[in-house]
């Protein structure tokens, strides 16, 4: 550890401090913003003393709007619901079929792989809205247009190339002959890659499952086209808050307090897996 | 036969690394494969094992053709150079692979383990993870799970590399009894060449991409090849000296500073460039006047510990180096006259570096 004088560590701090403000004040004021009533929101100047009010997670749970011109219907919990299941099954779909995919790019060098390799990380480079209209026309004829397996087809888009190109690197990493000394031993080809790859790639996977899970939770134009209302996640669904008597900004700011808790939750639980790292000190000398 | 190799070819791309090898290995015997690195010794170890395939050749393991058997069936040990650990096993896990694949009881494996810990003292380290393991405990649980299986064939990828002096020095003298009870075949690779003598019943020394000389380490040693396997072997390395032997009365004969040296049944390097090989052992100080002794100025002495080792220059200038057990007498600088072994001289070609190798002498009785 270097040592560094008080002035350096006090500079050190005030810029820590400022980055956290820039990055946290907003969802600070968010989170301030989902306890107070329209009224209070828009109020000039802003201030934080309010009496607050859970109004408006009780609207949201509720599914009962109330404005100014009568009670609107809507159905964030069903949106909240959808994202949850939507990101959960896709990331699960994708670790499935990316993990093993990631592993014979990695391991098994095959005459293209380098190519489909790169092809599918092409299709991050592709503008969905481009994407997006011949899509719905086939989805349209197949029938899975507003199916949660339509949408989770779609969202592979987001989450294998992901998985994919981020598991490959941690599988490229596992020193080759660990696997080798393993197949030695007498194990075969699928033992080996379930007791050696599988736990050594382990933070990996944890880091890539999580990061597609932010970004297929995140997605909105996807599922702004291709479902309907009962399908849509929240994204989506919190257009339903801009009506006709105007923004409800206390609805939405609690309904973005709801939609990030998951994926603030789960990235706090995975912080460990993605700090830990690879662990394989005992394979250099 | 244990292990048999037949023209065993290997590329990577367009680069051959090794090419057209032969080699059988007799049961329980322990062959060393000795040579610099990027000699494809670690590539051969790999073939055998079955993790890499060769573009030609063939590979038998006890009368069985290897070709198209997986690495799991093939019934061999091996350790790495890198030791290789599963790092997220504690070394107990690491050792009893080779049994767990056997599905064995936990009891049997326990035991095997056990044994296998205690006769490489790791026993007190069985449950530490690979990374709070010294080095040295490292390559033993490297070591132990090559053995925990009771292979046929046991391949040693220079598993003293990465390990401190004191403990190769250990490890030296404990191995060849260790394998020895083994009653394992034992193909080992090192860069060192102390380590091949001490180890293999026979050396095979690769060089580009094949072997250049397979035999016993006498032979490497008294008999090598060429200059480059004389060069590698031995410790000072040896005296070359720019020599064109001239025919005498006995054969073919060489000039030391203007003392003549008979070389016996090498007729054939007459009158061609060569090296006059002399093994800095082979040279001994002698008193003034002693016939055939050639003088030399005495530039440094280095003691190393069993050893004194020598350094002088001759009339013309060349420096060559003597060694002589530690305690002997000998000059500490100042002028020498050198007694040189004629029977221990080898004589290499210039160009191509071969040895030419002595006629028979007839002894008729």
């Amino acid at each position: 550890m270097e040592t560094s004088s008080p002035l350096e560590r006090g500079l050190r701090a005030f810029a820590i401090l400022v980055i956290c403000l820039f990055f946290m004040f907003p969802i600070f004021w968010i989170f301030l913003m989902s306890f107070q009533t329209n009224e209070t929101i828009l109020r000039v100047p802003p201030s934080v003393v309010f009496s607050p009010s859970l109004e408006n997670y009780r609207a949201l749970i509720t599914g009962k709007l109330e404005t100014s011109a009568g009670t609107l219907e809507i159905a964030f919990m069903r949106n909240l619901f959808n994202s949850l299941f939507l990101s959960t099954t896709s990331v699960a779909v994708g670790l499935l079929l990316g993990v093993p995919a990631a592993y014979a790019f990695a391991r098994l060098k095959f005459k293209g792989s380098e190519d489909i390799a790169f092809t599918l990380l092409s299709f991050r480079f592709a503008p969905p809205l481009l994407v997006l209209l011949p899509l719905t026309i086939y989805f349209q004829q197949l029938g899975l247009a507003n199916t949660y397996g339509g949408l989770i087809w779609v969202y592979q888009l987001i989450v294998l190339p992901l998985i994919l190109w981020i598991v490959r690197g941690y599988f490229e990493d596992i020193p080759a002959d660990v696997e080798y000394a393993y197949r030695i031993a007498g194990h075969d080809f699928w033992a080996t890659f379930r007791r050696i790859a599988l736990p050594l790639a382990g933070p990996g996977i944890a880091a890539a499952g999580l990061l597609a899970f932010i970004f297929a939770w995140n997605n909105f134009v996807f599922a702004l086209v291709l479902a309907s209302a009962d399908k849509q996640p929240v994204t989506v669904g919190a257009l339903a808050f801009i009506t006709a008597s105007g923004i409800q900004y206390g609805q939405v700011a609690a309904g973005i307090v709801l939609s990030i808790a998951p994926t603030f939750a789960l990235a706090l639980y995975a912080q460990r897996y993605l700090v830990e790292g690879l662990s394989l000190g005992a394979v250099k000398g | 036969m244990s292990l048999l190799l037949k023209n065993v070819t290997k590329r990577f791309k367009s680069e051959t690394v090794l090419d057209d090898i032969s080699l059988a290995v007799e049961s329980g015997e322990t062959v060393v494969l000795f040579g610099p690195s990027g000699a494809g010794k670690t590539v051969l170890l790999r073939l055998i094992a079955g993790v890499i395939e060769a573009e030609a050749g063939e590979i038998w393991i006890n009368g069985v053709n290897m070709a198209g058997v997986e690495p799991e069936d093939r019934g061999i040990g091996m350790a790495f150079q890198n030791f290789a650990l599963f790092p997220h096993m504690d070394a107990a896990a690491n050792i009893s692979a080779p049994l767990t694949a056997r599905r064995q009881t936990k009891e049997r494996i326990a035991a095997t383990v056990g044994q296998v810990a205690k006769l490489l003292k790791i026993d007190h380290v069985l449950h530490h993870k690979p990374k709070e393991l010294s080095n040295g405990q490292k390559q033993r649980t490297a070591l132990a799970r090559a053995l925990a299986g009771g292979p046929s064939i046991l391949l040693l990828d220079d598993p003293l590399r990465n390990v401190d002096a004191k403990l190769r020095f250990e490890m030296r003298l404990e191995l060849p009894r260790l394998l020895k009870d083994q009653n394992a075949t034992v193909i080992y690779v090192t860069q060192d060449y102390k380590e091949a003598m001490a180890l293999g019943h026979r050396i095979a020394v690769m060089n580009d991409h094949g072997i250049q000389q397979l035999g016993t380490p006498e032979d490497i040693y008294l008999r090598p090849a060429n200059v480059e396997i004389a060069r590698l072997f031995g410790d000072p390395v040896i005296n070359l000296l720019e020599v064109r032997p001239q025919a005498g009365d006995m054969g073919a004969l060489v000039e030391l500073s203007g003392n003549p040296m008979p070389l016996i049944g090498l007729e054939a390097a007459i009158g061609r460039d060569c090296l006059l090989g002399l093994r800095p052992e082979s040279l001994q100080f002698v008193a003034e006047g002693t016939p055939g002794a050639i003088p030399v100025e005495v530039e440094t002495e280095t003691p190393l510990n069993e050893k004194t080792v020598t350094l002088a220059l001759t009339l013309r200038g060349r420096e060559i180096m003597i060694s002589r057990p530690a305690g002997s007498p000998g000059p500490a600088s100042g002028k020498a006259w050198l007694g040189v072994d004629a029977g221990a001289a080898m004589v290499f070609d210039r160009a191509s570096g071969t040895r030419f190798i002595p006629s028979q002498i007839e002894v008729t009785p």
